[in-house]
């Protein structure tokens, strides 16, 4: 049986109740539903940022750079003004965007291997030159687009579909720790690396890209913030298994903190 | 200002142009024989209060182009054969999201690593789309400094009217000579962007967005049919060429840029000897000048296309010809260059075999 | 199944109802908010909505308004109301529905 009506709320409201919202949905976060898996991160941040533009009032200032991968339709669904990067060059893109337009925020949102294997050498030139931009960087160690290969983040005897027996690292390497790496530039102000598996990390997520949006407009130099998520469909795993795959497997890999924060 | 002279290197000429032409962005990489372009810019545009910056690759130049030109600033690059190799990839993507930028291509003899001496190998990249998928650029090729400045307010006005990347195709040689060049006034004729460019949502409008992606393949072929559509009219109204005494010509030279000043002296010698020839000279490489070839072929009875390559452009001739006469090819490649003197003797034999037979 | 845990029989006395409205034409079924609600508030449905997902069913007596479903909402379909329970007398039973 299917059900028609949209919402769903189980009591009514009596005469004198009166309800203040709590929550709602960002209005610049498109109600165009999302393509992304049934529990995948992807549009949790997507949600998130769009938090951040609502809250800090920057629909008509901030400029969005879209990468390729599971991502590629982000514009489809942020209500604000975006350019769609070729695989790995969003910072390259974004810093044409910025250096026209300081005064505006331009944010760049990539995957793991959009970021840190394709793209690798724009993004450590962009934050070598201290570009004035945000990197948010969606790790969740596959590409999902494309359908589970190998990222440059998948973890060591991790499955995929380019490493059918988990990946080697005598032959593949070690997982890439973006945030660490990127820290050491000195064009890097505001490196943290988060997790959005609760509702806790969830609010220090917000946090961390509200503080980046603000240090951009002090013209402080280039912020990171490196999101662990997930990938249910190419883990093969529910979304809420999800949760301790990451707790436990992915974090200790990649711990989440901040990484270099500026000196007050 | 009024018009200016000076004496200036192709490269430079090209870059003092952008300059003037209003170019606010330029992302480029070192790369002989071009690197004057980003040296003179890298001294100049900031004093202009304009963008420059060396990019860490040539791939990282041409997305910053994509990006500034999204944001509806005039943008442009330059670089030479395997740098522009790179960056065939993001042309791709600015002609998909029909972007308005100019990018020089100072060609250099290839293919690989070749030399830095001057070439025309890059003629089918250029002009059939290196990258993937159907799309053309508007090709230019400057045959003098003045041609190397010219072809900028020209470059940037013809991609701004018609959204498009527009390539200039220079050589090593026009890139690095000295020669007397005039700056004219130019007003820019500052096209509205503002139905596109990506600035920030008001909100009195939809939301901008700059991509080449349309995944469902009905809207993928319209856009392809836009496209095509486009370059139909552009064919239509921007084809430009040069005639030198081809009134009575019975052999026609057909070259471009280096090529085409070299067998301009091949034509005044061989004219001294008594012979009809002239040269038909492309300046736009795409769109080209077939429908004039095809007069032409009507009227002499041979012609001789004259490259630094393999045999490039010889191809589009014949395909204009049709048939008609027959179309000789002569070329030297490696980065040589060949002498007048050696056109005018391979000219006289094609003159005298067509006389006997 | 995720169905966790159907509400309990005597829902504990809150100081603050909270409402939830979920679009449940957009909700996957994820369960991502019904694993992160502490007071059991929400299930999976039986039903499938028109996408074939079962979607989150709020069971707004138990809820307290706490945000979390909404925070680890990955599509933003959950939006949360809150109310102080007004205080006519402490644990009256009319202000304690029952489910």
């Amino acid at each position: 049986m299917i059900l028609e009506e949209t919402y769903n709320t189980k009591t009514t409201d009596s005469a004198e109740e009166v309800y203040d919202t709590v929550y709602e949905p960002p209005c610049t976060l498109l109600d165009t539903p999302m393509h992304y898996c049934p529990g995948c991160y992807h549009s949790l941040v997507h949600k998130l940022m769009m938090e951040v533009v609502d809250e800090m009032q920057i629909q008509e200032q901030v400029v969005g750079v879209a990468p390729v991968g599971c991502a590629v339709f982000a514009y489809e669904y942020m209500d604000i003004d975006m350019q769609e990067a070729a695989h790995g060059r969003a910072c390259a893109v974004a810093t044409a965007v910025k250096r026209l337009m300081p005064e505006k925020y331009v944010f760049t949102y990539q995957g793991d291997g959009d970021l840190a294997a394709i793209g690798i050498a724009e993004t450590i030139h962009a934050i070598n030159r201290g570009e004035n931009f945000l990197i948010v960087f969606v790790n969740n160690a596959v590409y999902g687009m494309t359908s589970g290969q190998m990222a440059p983040t998948t973890l060591p005897g991790m499955l995929s579909t380019t490493t059918p027996t988990g990946r080697d690292t005598s032959f593949y390497g070690q997982p890439i720790k973006v945030a660490e790496l990127m820290a050491q530039l000195p064009g890097a102000y505001y490196v943290t690396r988060q997790a959005v598996n609760s509702a806790n990390a969830v609010r220090k997520t917000k946090k961390a890209l509200l503080k980046a949006f603000q240090y951009q407009q002090e013209n402080k130099g280039t912020c990171l913030v490196e999101i662990v998520s997930n990938c249910p469909s190419n883990w093969k795993m529910t979304p809420v298994e999800c949760i301790s795959f990451i707790n436990e497997q992915m974090l200790p890999v990649f711990p989440v903190g901040d990484i270099k924060v500026p000196k007050l | 200002m009024s018009n200016e002279i000076r004496l200036m290197k192709g490269n430079e000429a090209m870059a003092e142009a952008a300059i003037r032409a209003g170019c606010d962005a330029y992302f480029g990489y070192p790369i002989t024989p071009q690197s004057e372009v980003l040296e003179y810019l890298a001294r100049e545009m900031p004093k202009h209060g304009r963008v420059v910056l060396q990019a860490e690759s040539e791939v990282a130049s041409i997305n910053m182009v994509y990006g500034a030109a999204g944001a509806g600033f005039r943008a442009m690059t330059s670089s030479s054969s395997p740098g522009i190799s790179l960056m065939q990839e993001g042309i791709s993507y600015i002609a998909g999201a029909e972007l308005p930028c100019l990018i020089a291509n100072v060609n250099r003899a290839g293919p690989g690593l070749g030399t830095i001496q001057p070439g025309q190998g890059d003629y089918f990249q250029s002009v059939k789309g290196g990258g993937h998928g159907d799309y053309r650029l508007i090709v230019l090729a400057p045959s003098s400094v003045q041609e190397m400045a010219d072809h900028v307010f020209l470059g940037f006005d013809l991609a701004d009217k018609y959204r498009n990347p527009v390539m200039i195709l220079s050589d090593g040689a026009v890139g690095q000579m000295m020669e007397k060049v005039e700056f004219k006034p130019y007003t820019n004729p500052a096209v509205d962007k503002s139905g596109w460019a990506t600035v920030g949502k008001p909100k009195d409008r939809q939301r901008h967005y700059i991509t080449s992606l349309h995944i469902k393949p009905e809207k993928m072929e319209e856009h392809n049919l836009h496209l095509q559509e486009k370059y139909r009219r552009i064919a239509e109204a921007e084809v430009r060429f040069e005639e030198i005494k081809t009134a009575d010509a019975e052999l026609l030279f057909v070259a471009y840029g280096l090529s085409a000043r070299i067998c301009q002296k091949a034509v005044d010698l061989l004219r001294e000897a008594g012979h009809k020839v002239g040269l038909l000279r492309p300046i736009s490489l795409f769109p080209f000048p077939e429908k004039r070839l095809a007069q032409l072929a009507g009227q002499v009875k041979q012609m001789l296309c004259v490259e630094l390559n393999a045999g490039q452009m010889v191809e589009d001739v014949r395909l204009a010809v049709n048939g008609k006469v027959p179309v000789s090819f002569y070329g030297r490649m490696g980065g040589m260059m060949p002498t007048p003197e050696s056109i005018v003797a391979h000219a006289e034999t094609l003159i005298l075999t067509r006389h006997d037979s | 199944m995720y169905n966790n845990a159907t509400p309990g029989p005597s829902p504990r006395i809150r100081k603050v109802k909270g409402r939830v409205e979920i679009n449940i034409q957009q909700c996957k079924g994820c369960s991502l908010c019904i694993t992160e609600c502490k007071e059991h508030a929400l299930t999976l449905s039986q039903e499938i909505n028109k996408k074939g997902y079962r979607y989150a069913i709020a069971h707004n007596e138990l809820c307290t308004g706490c945000v979390n479903c909404a925070l680890v909402c990955p599509d933003a379909v959950i939006s949360v109301y809150r109310t102080k329970v007004q205080k006519t007398s402490p644990a009256s039973p009319q202000n304690i529905e029952q489910p």
